[in-house]
């Protein structure tokens, strides 16, 4: 019956998972969690992850195509310069406004049991970007249908990513820590998201605006990121070191701000949830 | 360190699982203090957040949840804390859980936790209890390996064989409450939190939750803290007990002495 001290360490190393393994445990478990929830009773369940942005760029193309004419782009570019603006700018719409609820909606579970509260929005940005990894297919047969070809150049789309993932990590953790103290943060951020989709060229051209906005583009994050994304695998050109500074600058520094914030706050999160 | 199981003196009930006077200690509470501002956490939107900022002095209200509170719990006790509503209980037990950091002192925790605390919290009710197991196993910081291993006897504990791929928002609450309590007592923890959580389900499974929990007490390895306010339950399973009202620890002590001081209350 008695229990040495060897044996009982032996069982706990058995059970438990500490620090960050455990970290990693819990985003797995949370993503998977996401996933299967949402395409239960879904009949094309996890096709939908793919027509949905094929469904958007047909919509926005059409209504667009009219609108683009005085743009300098051949026909069969443009649908998949759209659906690549539309995924890289949901990936971060849809990762903020969840990872924005995230630490709101796990309430139940932070006031009971002490996990990294950290988890929660990371998962939510990760879930996020499986499913942009399922929207690339989408990507891949627009390229094919417009015959764009594929270049060694969208390996850069592995970079790209990592930056992405990073800027939005930082932009979810600042939101989340936001919207516990301030819930107008939730009705704010759907208008600043829109207002951000317009003032990124997701679905016109650089080249149409005015000068001096297009020497203001280069200070939009998402500006950057989309363009990152487009050189690599629409242009099939190597994407220049400014534009890979500038990208991982603004990701390093929304980081920094989110931890920071985040960090600062996190152990009043329970008296506001 | 050994671990004297069962001390020699078996004339009373209570010490029946005394546990050994070296044991290490595990929780020790020190001069926590909680302080909870009444008026800021009704704060919710900005333009409250900036009249309240103008108006500061106005919305100050100071509530002590916890007024310097210490004790200490060692290694294989079984110990209880009784109070009346509002008295501090819960709050003390979310200081020692580590969700909540204590304004004032300090609270040292040693060992794995496995929380009791509103069964079912951690849950979604869209997933199936087969699901459930795994996300909340994971959140509560076990190994996957672990919770493959332990599955099925996790589904007879909770005696839910038979619904185990139907989604939770179809169980009822006491079917929820089975598996949440299944899962949190299957490890051994270095220490298990135990809140108010046997009034939910009936009263076979009450009695099967309390045989398991007096099973682990009786491991000597685990140490059981208690909030009830069933105080037969609190002298059935505990060795020791601390009396908090409003805020301030009155007593601490053999559960015997205790609880009749606080019974005395109601007399």
């Amino acid at each position: 019956m008695a229990t040495t001290e060897e044996q009982r360490l032996t069982y706990q190393q058995a059970t438990w998972n500490t620090g960050a393994k455990r970290d990693i445990a819990v985003l797995q478990e949370l993503v998977r969690k996401d996933f299967k929830l949402k395409y239960r009773r879904s009949v094309l369940g996890i096709v939908w992850s793919v027509l949905n942005p094929l469904l958007m760029m047909l919509v926005m193309a059409v209504v667009f195509t009219h609108f683009m004419r005085g743009a300098d782009m051949p026909a069969n570019v443009y649908p998949v310069y759209l659906i690549i603006g539309n995924i890289t700018f949901g990936l971060m719409s849809s990762a903020t406004s969840d990872g924005m609820w995230s630490i709101i909606n796990a309430a139940p579970l932070l006031k009971k049991v002490r996990v990294n509260r950290l988890v929660f929005p990371v998962e939510k940005v990760l879930f996020a970007v499986v499913n942009f990894a399922l929207s690339l297919i989408a990507v891949a047969l627009v390229m094919l249908v417009c015959q764009v070809p594929l270049g060694w150049q969208a390996i850069f789309l592995v970079p790209f990513l990592v930056y992405f993932l990073v800027f939005c990590i930082g932009l979810s953790l600042l939101l989340a820590t936001l919207a516990v103290f301030f819930r107008d943060v939730i009705h704010l951020w759907g208008v600043v998201t829109t207002a951000w989709m317009y003032a990124t060229p997701i679905f016109y051209t650089l080249d149409l605006l005015p000068a001096t906005l297009q020497g203001l583009m280069k200070w939009n994050p998402l500006y950057q990121y989309v363009d990152y994304f487009r050189t690599c695998v629409l242009y099939q050109q190597v994407p220049s070191l400014e534009a890979n500074v500038m990208c991982v600058l603004m990701a390093v520094v929304m980081l920094a701000i989110g931890l920071l914030v985040f960090r600062k706050n996190e152990h009043k999160f329970i008296l506001f949830i | 360190m050994a671990i004297i199981p069962n001390a020699p003196d078996s004339g009373s009930i209570l010490t029946a699982h005394e546990v050994a006077p070296d044991a290490e200690t595990l929780i020790s509470v020190n001069n926590v203090s909680m302080i909870f501002n009444i008026a800021s956490e009704q704060l919710n939107s900005l333009k409250e957040y900036f009249i309240a900022l103008v108006r500061r002095n106005l919305f100050f209200k100071e509530f002590r949840a916890l007024d310097d509170v210490s004790f200490t719990v060692k290694r294989g006790e079984a110990f209880g804390l009784v109070g009346t509503n509002g008295s501090g209980k819960s709050t003390m037990l979310k200081c020692i859980a580590g969700v909540l950091e204590p304004s004032e002192g300090s609270v040292t925790v040693k060992g794995t936790i496995a929380p009791l605390i509103e069964l079912g919290a951690g849950f979604d009710m869209d997933l199936t209890a087969r699901e459930n197991i795994y996300l909340n196993g994971a959140l509560l910081g076990y190994k996957k390996a672990f919770i493959d291993e332990h599955y099925e006897e996790i589904i007879d504990f909770a005696e839910l064989r038979d619904f185990q791929d139907m989604p939770l928002k179809n169980y009822s609450s006491g079917m929820v409450a089975r598996i949440a309590f299944a899962i949190a007592t299957i490890t051994e923890p270095d220490i298990l939190i135990v809140d108010e959580t046997l009034s939910v389900g009936d009263f076979l499974f009450q009695q099967k939750c309390e045989r398991r929990i007096q099973e682990l007490v009786e491991s000597n390895n685990v140490t059981v803290l208690l909030v009830s306010h069933s105080i037969d339950l609190v002298e059935r399973i505990c060795t020791r007990v601390a009396w908090i009202e409003k805020g301030e620890l009155r007593m601490v002590g053999p559960t015997r002495e205790v609880c009749d001081a606080y019974k005395a209350l109601g007399a």
